[in-house]
């Protein structure tokens, strides 16, 4: 049933031993059937939308397709540090690229490609309470992901189906996204180093 | 429980009339019943609740809480499938020991069901030389990989045929599951396992009563006894619940996937189909359901 490829790649990390080879498994039968199920759902979709759209033509037709939207668990943000409209609606918007005199534990720290880079290429000069993306497009904190796919796109994708990053939730259900920046600062996004648990005792019986 | 004792010497010692002898004699009529149990998979409906409940009591009385054993059957249309991508793991073990909390390992003598191996870039997989002790003040570690590794849950398992008396077997959502109470500790399956995955409790497993997990399944997490060989389920009792293993929800880096092999959308098959993929000892054709990948 399972046919098997040898890719013949990334000799780097994998030993010179033909012990282990790459391999990917698929199964061709069980592909080409639900290559044909997905065909014959998306086209009764299809024609759904278009019986919607003919016939009821003034109603709102609302789209229900959840891979478009993410459950995401809430931002890590910093206790009262929420809205920064507190603050930043007494403040004069000031553009300039300079040294600041607040926010220290982020100038402090400040890592993403920051010679290229200003505050005001992620968060909104105006709207403090809001991301924004280069299009001048306003996002909601809970939407960073998109300002990091921006320059990430292909993480993103990864992370969009469950391959970078992590979900908690059901394997077979509701899925909790935890967004990029509950596993990378956004201002100095490289993964830090953790301390490891400790190793097992000696005498234990492994091979 | 202690009957269980008695059959397992029984089955050891071959012959019939000794055994049954002091089985007879060291029994109470109860316990008698257990030491002609039949195989969980041939036991009725009912035999299988009545059986539950029992432990459910023991259990009760052992640690003095309640508990609950399911023995939840494989869903249709669902074989189970594990990704783990060598690319981000960082080796933090914090996977080894949310295994230990949530299937019940004994603390001490330790029970790992996760072995944690580093690696050296240079030399790839290599299993003669890697470090399963590894413990310096952070990880990553320069120029290391990690290699965790629990059972592989063979689609050709040699574990489950060397077995004489049946007590493991793969389920149909391709679990492979010991039945604890038909095991008689030959450790066979030990010997025949090419990933050290089985381990023994050699000693009476210890686990304090405020560390212990109630949510149990007869198959998977329940508490064990002295004498018998057990192992990684991929938390039978969370995921025929429709919850993803306790390992995968405690990655840190988000290294571990989990899904269902058959279900096109699952993040499982993705993975498998766009990510280079590889199985350890590939060569000895026991077709692991537990893949590892290069994320990046
Ligand atoms: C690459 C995009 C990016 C850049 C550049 C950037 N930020 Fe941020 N910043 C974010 C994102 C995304 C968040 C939201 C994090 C979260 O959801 O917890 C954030 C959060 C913050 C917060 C709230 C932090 C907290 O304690 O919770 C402050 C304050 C802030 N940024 C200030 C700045 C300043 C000042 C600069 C320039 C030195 C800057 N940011 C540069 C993306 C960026
Ligand atoms: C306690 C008050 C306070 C809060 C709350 C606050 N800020 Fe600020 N922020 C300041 C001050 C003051 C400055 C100006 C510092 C300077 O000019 O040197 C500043 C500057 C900035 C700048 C640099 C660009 C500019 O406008 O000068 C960014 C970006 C910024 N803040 C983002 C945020 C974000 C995002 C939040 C909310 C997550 C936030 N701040 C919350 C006080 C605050
Ligand atoms: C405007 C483009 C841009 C945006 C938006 C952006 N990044 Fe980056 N990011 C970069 C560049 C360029 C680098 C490479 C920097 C370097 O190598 O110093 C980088 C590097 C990184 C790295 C690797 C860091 C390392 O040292 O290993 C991570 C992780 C990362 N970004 C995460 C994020 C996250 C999370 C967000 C969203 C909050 C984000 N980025 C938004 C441009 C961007
Ligand atoms: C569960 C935690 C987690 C989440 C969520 C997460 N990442 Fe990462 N990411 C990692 C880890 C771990 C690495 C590897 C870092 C390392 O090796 O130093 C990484 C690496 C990266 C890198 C560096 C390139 C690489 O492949 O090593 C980029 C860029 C990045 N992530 C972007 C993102 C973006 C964008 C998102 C959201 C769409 C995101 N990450 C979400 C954990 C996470």
């Amino acid at each position: 049933m399972t046919k098997k490829t040898n890719i013949p790649t990334n000799r780097k990390l994998h030993s010179p031993d033909k012990a282990e080879g790459f391999q990917v498994q698929r199964s061709f039968p069980q592909l080409v059937l639900l290559l044909l199920c997905a065909t014959l759902i998306f086209s009764c979709h299809r024609k759904e939308s278009a019986y919607n759209k003919n016939v009821l033509p003034n109603q709102a037709i609302k789209d229900t397709l959840k891979s478009t939207e993410y459950a995401v668990e809430a931002p890590p943000l910093t206790e009262g540090i929420f809205p920064c409209s507190d603050c930043h609606s007494e403040l004069e918007p000031n553009p300039e690229r300079r040294t600041l005199d607040w926010h220290e534990e982020i100038t402090g720290i400040f890592d993403h490609d920051s010679e290229n880079r200003w505050c005001l290429d992620c968060h909104d000069l105006e709207n403090r309470d809001s991301l924004r993306l280069a299009s001048g497009k306003l996002l909601n904190f809970k939407e960073s992901y998109k300002l990091c796919g921006q320059c990430h796109g292909e993480k993103l994708r990864d992370w969009k189906v469950g391959v970078h990053g992590k979900r908690t939730g059901e394997w077979n259900g509701e899925k909790e996204y935890l967004l990029c920046v509950h596993c990378h600062n956004p201002h100095a996004p490289k993964f830090e180093s953790l301390t490891p648990e400790p190793p097992p005792v000696r005498q234990e019986d492994i091979q | 429980m202690k009957a269980n004792k008695s059959r397992r010497s029984f089955l050891k010692n071959i012959s019939f009339a000794t055994a049954s002898a002091l089985a007879l004699s060291s029994c109470e009529l109860k316990s008698l019943d257990k030491f002609f149990q039949k195989n969980f998979r041939t036991l009725s409906k009912k035999e299988i609740d009545q059986m539950i409940k029992e432990l459910e009591e023991d259990y009760q009385t052992k640690y003095g809480k309640e508990f609950h054993v399911s023995a939840k059957p494989a869903t249709d249309q669902t074989l189970f499938g594990y990704a783990l991508d060598i690319s981000r793991c960082i080796g933090c073990r914090r996977c080894v020991y949310a295994c230990v909390e949530e299937n019940n390992q004994s603390r001490d003598p330790q029970i790992h069901w996760i072995q944690v191996l580093q690696m050296e870039k240079e030399k790839g997989v290599d299993f003669a030389h890697s470090d399963v002790h590894y413990n310096p003040e952070k990880v990553p570690e320069e120029g290391h990989f990690y290699l965790p590794v629990q059972c592989q849950q063979c689609r050709n398992p040699q574990c489950t045929t060397v077995c004489p008396v049946k007590a493991t077997w793969q389920e149909p959502d391709g679990i492979v599951v010991v039945d604890y109470n038909w095991c008689i500790g030959c450790r066979y399956c030990m010997a025949a396992c090419p990933y050290g995955a089985r381990h023994f409790n050699w000693a009476e497993p210890n686990v304090p009563a405020d560390k212990i997990n109630t949510e149990t399944h007869y198959l998977g997490n329940r508490p064990r006894l002295k004498g018998v060989v057990e192992k990684c389920t991929f938390c039978i009792q969370r995921v025929r619940e429709g919850r993803y293993p306790a390992c995968v929800e405690v990655c840190p880096v988000g290294a571990r996937k989990f899904g269902n092999l058959l279900d096109p959308e699952s993040e499982i098959r993705y993975i498998l189909e766009n990510k280079r993929v590889l199985v350890l000892k590939q060569e000895l054709n026991t077709q692991p359901k537990f893949y590892y990948f290069f994320g990046v």
